[in-house]
């Protein structure tokens, strides 16, 4: 359910903060502080959470801001561009905006966009990008124009689409309104593609806001139109070649979310895949209001009314939204928890506490605290510090581990998973532990933003280092069960100490469940299977039954006369211990599940779920394994790492506890049954007698002790020396 | 070869002197038939205020052991057959409290040892008391199901009210730490007391279900209430269980046992519990984070422990260590290796089993054992033999070993003390309210035993008793503090003089020891030192330097009079007496200091003797070693090897010289209760192999072996 919380109102004393609003609010390096700069001189760096400026520049009386200021993700320094032309660049410590580093550029610029991962980029008037650092070796390059002189831009969004940076831009028309036009910028290789955007029936509106959110393929574009209703266009990422001109149609997502004659400004913007957040009044005559929306359900989940009016711009960055409302630059942190059964019945916990949410979800010890990331832009000229970014990305020792993790954020698969065999080679740290946790918790939380993301062989690496366990990353288990990734769930069957019973079970219910072909082209590691299906030793089965029962020759055995059925066919009973009743495949990973720890008592209720022909079929494999270690005298299985005996007889029970009434019913489990009940009563003929020969032997141990012992009385020599 | 004339006394002390003993050459008369058996631990109590930890045995026999002394038992209350102990607890600071079947609640002087006074709870037998958080009032659940409060003032316990009464017996309580409300165990339920109200305000049934199959009880053998309103319950059916006391409602549970679960106790800081089941085990539970940033904690059984064969039917936590004893006899303190700040010797297990107190005394001349059980005597003679043989070697007997006297004490009050003198004509022991003294004359192969009429009325309890070396005097230190002298002639005793305590202390001497030549006695208590009384002029003569650790044996040494002082620490002083200072080899001792495995050792030396004709030897001896101390030689460093099992083969006599030090250890004999020097070439040892013990205790819960 879609909340915000409590509203923190910042002082714009300081701002000089216009009708037309704020030029914008950007996000910094670190998480609770943001840039603020008005539309007239000045740059102010608030940090929220304190409610107060950290700091605050402007620039010369005369000069004026045209480009919001952003920071620089790299470096943690500050950019801004005045007069259009003008670009400033510094950091916390400098005071004086003019004496800091200043570069005049050749044309205007639209905007600088800086998001995580990537270099900012600068968008020129004229439509060209550049790179900052491309820009700033050459400031007088000339600037090529993109779009026709009669095309304005009006609204401009940079993304990251897996690991590539990605710019979208709108322009209109300037002599007609109601002629838009997108373009998506791409980097390496720079590519450029223009879409038109048909608004369809209602020609004559005018869009007042747009906003866009990205997945894997399409910019999903959100437009509000001055008919106060939302519209939806998807433009794709990448260019599908041919066409020079596209054309873009956009569909009516919500309708009349404000009042469609309001004169003031109005703004939209995404939250999340299914929650938008508007503001504008809603009726023509209310007062404005800030209200989201659910667009999968079409339903309005709160609203928040501002009565002292708005300057119509929103932004949102993290968890929280930015507006001006009346003198006060606003705050409010919005919260969205994935609603469920659970959350609708209360039984929801909390699991973090809304201030922890940026910590790992382990101890750092000791050894962590020197790795903060983001520490090392401090002091120093901008020139040095300009040299200082170069020089850190050479160093790899102290924070190869944080250069890692800022990889996982952004880099392709193929790149990471380089990173991540680089850094696994480097000597193990002490923190070592701690930071292939982080590595994992930041892959698996990337997984969970981008459904295509599963970098799978990363995930068996750090696996194999013997550092996981399922407590340290549940949400890897629940991954490669939700892909169905059989092999890497046998790794963490066999690597993990601690899986819970109810997710072993759900691994045991998918492997007993996939097709034996898609299991073939799998490749499973086989060691724990050996050789199954080997008949050489089958003669000699027959010959050590009788020693392996202790003397209980099973002609003897009162059960086989009330077993007619199975005396018949005693050929059948060896076809049925020489094949294997499941495939090697199958088998090993059926073995991974025979080792792993459970508890009875936990297991027992989710092996009652399983359909009762995969419990035949379970039984039958494991009747297969007793039957083959009685094979042997020392009873144990062939191969590398085989389950063991009393593993195999744990699981039968196991099995049988939980599902004997549906077993005892089915015609193909019958023979099964039989067979495990006239090994049970021979078992435990067994057992008794050999706890009859343990207490003859605890006798026989008593008489040999008293002839051992002295007796209670003695003369003995002793010498000291 | 010799002949022998075997059978007389004289030719046994020829046979040694033919022996020609070398360096330590010995005949070992090795006794095994002290059938001594401990009684089984019942409830134990630990003081936090002066790390003591108090100890109930089931015959009623309370021990106070010092955990900062190296675990040492310095004091001890006689057993008392109607006086079995079911709760044990210290409230106002350093006051013991002790309740029974018998009704009774006790207070114990731990100053003059022995029982302040009892009052009857007259609500039947009493099955658990506690001590509320502030330590002013005590709590007892009786039989009749009644719970009763009683206040503490400072001379006595006043019963102030009783509680809600409740169907059936309370077997457990436990006090909320801020003292309003109390939880208390009965059959099938825990109730939760108002203490202001005295109502039961919940009634929380616990499940007879065990697994699966419905008991006919659940008994709730323990209950802790924690802060935060946690009632921790331990049951029957084997179950640790949570409940919310607020609501009385079960927050969770765990089955630990196929047993019952016997005992409970929680961390003062609640931060972790132990728990203590029929089958042997100890298991402890810790609140630990449910994942590691999370503030949210649970309880988690992290640690089991097999200590013990049989039931564990009490714990302790103290801050660093896990305390359990049991049915087995065994007191265990398993220390919390994460509690412990070094990482030295105290971080090792310590399984406390035999007394640290000589229950056995031995007549030289006669070659006789006095063996003291909890209510009687045995006297036996040893055997003798004709033969010799080499290092090792088990003599033939010419004769075996004679059991001559059973001496049944009458009265429920377990024996306190007992000696025998050593000419083997006197016995005396003591119980908590009578003294003994018998005489002994041997007529051939009869014994004949007369008790000496006309005590002095004074006599009637001893803390200890000796005999002079020429068996004509009597020493005996009452629980008052006082020391009395009596003389021994013609089959009567006459009382000679008493040493009264030093003005003001009331402490009881545990420790006696006399000079060989009767000229002086020494005598220690449990904290204010050492004093030496000259016999001859019958007053004190000096007080040795106090020192931190309290005195487990001491002993004289003829000729010289050097005061032999074994401590708790392990440490071993020479104080000479005449000199009233330490002894120069006493200073050397200290300055070099002892050789790191000797301070090691965890049972205390219980006896010293010396060697008659060796001046330079001290014997001493704990539960595991027996060591003479050649003074003459140099002391071990910690580099040399202090204890050398291989007899030397073919070394030259340049390398035995060069690596010969002071200490000759032998560890053929264990556990060792008692040895002594019975004439110059031999000993006599008295072993108790655990194995006998355990083999005389009832069978404890069988697990089978094979099968399920």
């Amino acid at each position: 359910m879609a909340t915000l919380e409590e509203e923190i109102a910042l002082s714009t004393v300081v701002l000089g903060a216009g009708p037309d609003g704020l030029l914008g609010v950007e996000p910094t390096d670190k998480a609770d502080q943001f840039l603020v700069t008005d539309s007239g001189r000045t740059v102010v760096h608030y940090k929220v959470s304190d409610q107060k400026p950290l700091g605050s520049w402007s620039v010369k009386q005369g000069q004026v801001i045209t480009c919001p200021a952003v920071c620089s993700f790299q470096t943690g320094e500050y950019i801004v561009v005045h007069d259009n032309k003008v670009l400033r660049i510094w950091n916390n410590e400098d005071v004086n905006l003019d004496k800091v580093f200043k570069a005049t550029l050749s044309a205007e610029v639209y905007r600088i966009h800086s998001i995580q991962g990537t270099e900012p980029v600068v968008l020129f008037k004229e439509g060209a990008v550049r790179g900052l650092e491309a820009l700033l070796e050459e400031p007088q390059q000339k600037i090529e124009a993109v779009i026709s002189d009669e095309e304005v831009i009006k609204w401009t969004k940079f993304f990251m689409v897996s690991k590539h940076p990605v710019l979208i831009f709108i322009t209109e028309k300037q002599q007609q309104h109601g002629n838009y036009f997108a373009y998506v910028q791409m980097f390496n290789p720079c590519t450029l593609s223009k879409y038109t955007l048909l608004l369809g029936e209602e020609e004559k509106t005018v869009i007042k806001n747009f906003t866009a959110s990205v997945d894997r393929k399409f910019i999903c574009l959100m437009s509000l139109s001055s008919d106060g209703c939302i519209y939806e266009s998807l433009i794709p990422v990448y260019p599908s070649d041919g066409e020079k001109n596209q054309k873009v149609v956009r569909s009516l997502l919500l309708k009349t979310v404000v009042s469609g004659s309001a004169q003031k400004s109005v703004a939209l913007t995404i939250l999340d895949q299914n929650h938008v957040a508007v503001l504008g009044p809603p009726l023509p005559a209310s007062k404005e209001c800030l209200s989201i929306w659910n667009i999968k359900f079409q339903t309005l989940q709160t609203s928040k009314e501002l009565p002292q009016g708005t300057s119509g711009q929103l932004w949102y960055y993290g968890e929280t939204l930015f507006m001006l409302h009346g003198k006060y630059l606003t705050v409010i942190p919005y919260k969205c928890e994935a609603s469920s059964l659970a959350g609708a019945l209360g039984k929801l916990k909390h699991s973090q506490d809304p201030g922890t949410h940026t910590i790992p979800h382990f101890v750092n010890w000791e050894t962590s605290q020197g790795c903060e990331p983001g520490s090392q832009n401090s002091e120093q000229s901008k020139r040095i510090l300009r040299r200082r970014k170069t020089e850190v990305s050479l160093q790899p020792e102290v924070p190869a581990s944080t250069q890692l993790l800022l990889n996982i954020k952004k880099d392709s698969e193929k790149h990471i998973e380089i990173e991540l065999r680089k850094f696994l080679a480097l000597k193990q740290t002490p923190d070592f532990h701690t930071v292939v946790g982080d590595i994992v918790a930041g892959l698996l939380g990337r997984c969970k933003e981008e459904p295509s993301f599963y970098p799978r062989n990363c995930l068996m690496q750090l696996i194999q280092t013997h550092m996981l366990s399922y407590s340290l990353c549940p949400g890897l288990l629940e991954i490669a069960l939700e892909k169905t990734d059989v092999q890497m769930l046998q790794l963490c069957l066999q690597q993990f100490p601690d899986i819970p019973e109810s997710v072993t079970c759900t691994c045991l219910k998918i492997f007993l469940s996939i097709d034996d072909d898609s299991l073939r082209e799998i490749d499973i590691n086989m060691e724990s299977v050996s050789d199954y299906n080997d008949t050489a030793q089958d003669e000699n089965m027959e010959e050590q039954t009788g020693i392996l029962q202790n003397g209980f020759s099973s002609e003897e055995d009162n059960c086989n006369s009330c077993d007619p059925e199975l005396n018949q066919k005693p050929q059948d009973a060896t076809q049925a211990t020489t094949s294997c009743p499941v495939i090697p495949q199958r088998a090993a990973l059926l073995n991974a599940i025979l080792h792993s720890a459970y508890s009875e008592i936990f297991l027992l209720p989710y092996l009652k779920d399983i359909p009762a022909q995969h419990v035949t079929l379970f039984l039958q494999y494991l009747y297969f394994l007793y039957l083959k270690c009685s094979k042997n005298a020392t009873m144990t299985l062939p191969g590398i790492h085989p389950p063991t005996l009393s593993q195999i007889m744990d699981w039968i029970c196991l099995l049988l506890d939980a599902n004997f009434t549906v077993v005892v019913m089915m015609p193909e489990a019958k023979r099964l049954l039989m067979n495990l009940y006239k090994f049970v009563k021979s078992q435990i003929s067994v057992y008794s007698e050999l706890n009859k020969i343990e207490v003859s032997f605890r006798e026989l141990q008593k008489l040999n002790q008293e002839k051992h012992s002295r007796g209670l009385y003695s003369i003995e020599v002793l010498h000291l020396f | 070869m010799i002949n022998w004339i075997p059978g007389t006394y004289c030719s046994e002390l020829l046979t040694v002197s033919l022996f020609r003993p070398g360096m330590g050459e010995f005949k070992v008369h090795r006794v095994r038939f002290f059938n001594y058996i401990p009684s089984g631990i019942r409830c134990v109590a630990y003081n936090n205020q002066s790390n003591r930890l108090a100890v109930s045995r089931t015959d009623g026999t309370v021990e106070i052991y010092n955990l900062s002394a190296n675990y040492f038992q310095e004091k001890f209350f006689p057993g008392h057959e109607s006086r079995s102990t079911e709760a044990l607890c210290w409230a106002e600071g350093q006051r013991l409290f002790s309740a029974g079947l018998n009704g009774e609640i006790i207070e114990y002087d731990l100053q003059a040892l022995n029982i302040k006074y009892a009052v009857d709870a007259f609500g039947g037998p009493i099955w658990s008391m506690t001590a509320s958080p502030s330590g002013s009032q005590l709590l007892v659940g009786c039989e009749d199901g009644s719970v009763k409060l009683f206040q503490i003032t400072p001379e006595k316990i006043e019963f102030e009210r009783n509680f809600d009464r409740q169907k059936s017996r309370i077997l457990s309580l436990s006090w909320h730490p801020s003292g309003t409300h109390i939880a208390a165990g009965s059959i099938d339920y825990i109730s939760v007391f108002d203490v202001k109200s005295g109502s039961a305000i919940h009634k929380m049934m616990v499940d007879r279900q065990y697994m699966g199959v419905s008991k006919r009880k659940c008994i709730v053998w323990g209950v802790a209430f924690l802060s935060d309103g946690t009632v921790i319950s331990v049951d029957s059916a084997g179950k640790v269980q949570f409940w919310d006391s607020a609501t009385g409602t079960l927050a969770k549970s765990h089955l630990i046992a196929n047993a019952d679960v016997q005992s409970i106790a929680v961390a003062e800081q609640e931060d972790s519990f132990v728990v203590g089941t029929a089958e042997g085990t100890v298991f402890h539970f810790q609140l630990v984070p449910v994942a590691s940033s999370s503030t949210e904690k649970q309880w988690v059984r992290t640690k089991p422990f097999q200590h013990h064969t049989h039931d564990v039917r009490t714990v302790a936590h103290s801050p660093t260590a896990l305390i359990s004893g049991g049915t087995d006899t065994h007191l265990v303190i398993r220390p919390l290796m994460e509690k412990v700040e070094v990482k030295n010797y105290d971080a090792a297990l310590r399984k406390i089993t035999f007394p640290h107190r000589r229950l056995i005394s031995c007549s030289k001349k006669r070659q006789l054992l006095l063996f003291q059980f909890a209510h009687h005597l045995e006297l036996w003679r040893l055997g003798s033999t004709v033969a010799t043989g080499k290092n090792g070697d088990t003599l033939p007997l010419s004769k075996n070993a004679e059991h001559l006297l059973h001496l049944k004490t009458k009265g429920p009050e377990n024996i306190i003390c007992s000696c025998i003198s050593p000419c083997g004509s006197w016995i005396a022991c003591s119980t908590a309210s009578r003294f003994f003294l018998y005489r002994l004359t041997y007529q051939h192969d009869n014994l004949s035993l007369k008790r000496v009429s006309k005590m002095p009325a004074f006599l009637r309890s001893a803390v200890q008793i000796l005999f002079s070396e020429d068996s004509a005097k009597l020493f005996v230190a009452s629980n008052q503090g006082s020391l009395h002298v009596g003389q021994l002639l013609e089959g009567r005793f006459r009382h000679l003089h008493t040493f009264q305590p030093q003005s003001g202390t009331v402490e009881a001497m545990c420790l006696l020891a006399v000079s060989p030549d009767g000229d002086w006695l020494a005598a220690s208590g449990t904290s204010a030192g050492v004093h030496v009384y000259s016999v001859k002029h019958l007053k004190l003569h000096c007080t040795v330097p106090a020192y931190n650790f309290p005195v487990t044996a001491m002993a004289i040494a003829p000729n010289t009079n050097n005061l032999v002082i074994a401590h708790s620490d392990q440490q071993v002083f020479e104080y000479s007496i005449p000199g009233k200072q330490y002894t120069e080899w006493s200073r050397t001792v200290q300055k070099q200091g002892f050789h790191h495995l000797w301070l090691q050792r965890d049972t205390p030396i219980t006896h010293i003797s010396f060697h008659p004709k060796r001046p330079m030897h001290i014997l001493l001896h704990d539960a595991y070693m027996f060591c003479i101390i050649d003074k003459s030689l140099p002391l071990p460093n910690d580099k040399t090897l202090l204890y050398n099992p291989l007899p030397p083969k073919s070394e030259s006599d340049v390398v035995r010289r060069r690596t010969a030090h002071a200490f000759k250890i032998s560890k053929i004999y264990k556990p060792l209760l008692f040895m002594d020097l019975l004439d110059e070439g031999t000993l006599v040892a008295v072993e108790r192999p655990l194995d006998d013990i355990i083999a005389q205790l009832p069978p404890p819960i069988k697990k089978k072996k094979f099968g399920t």
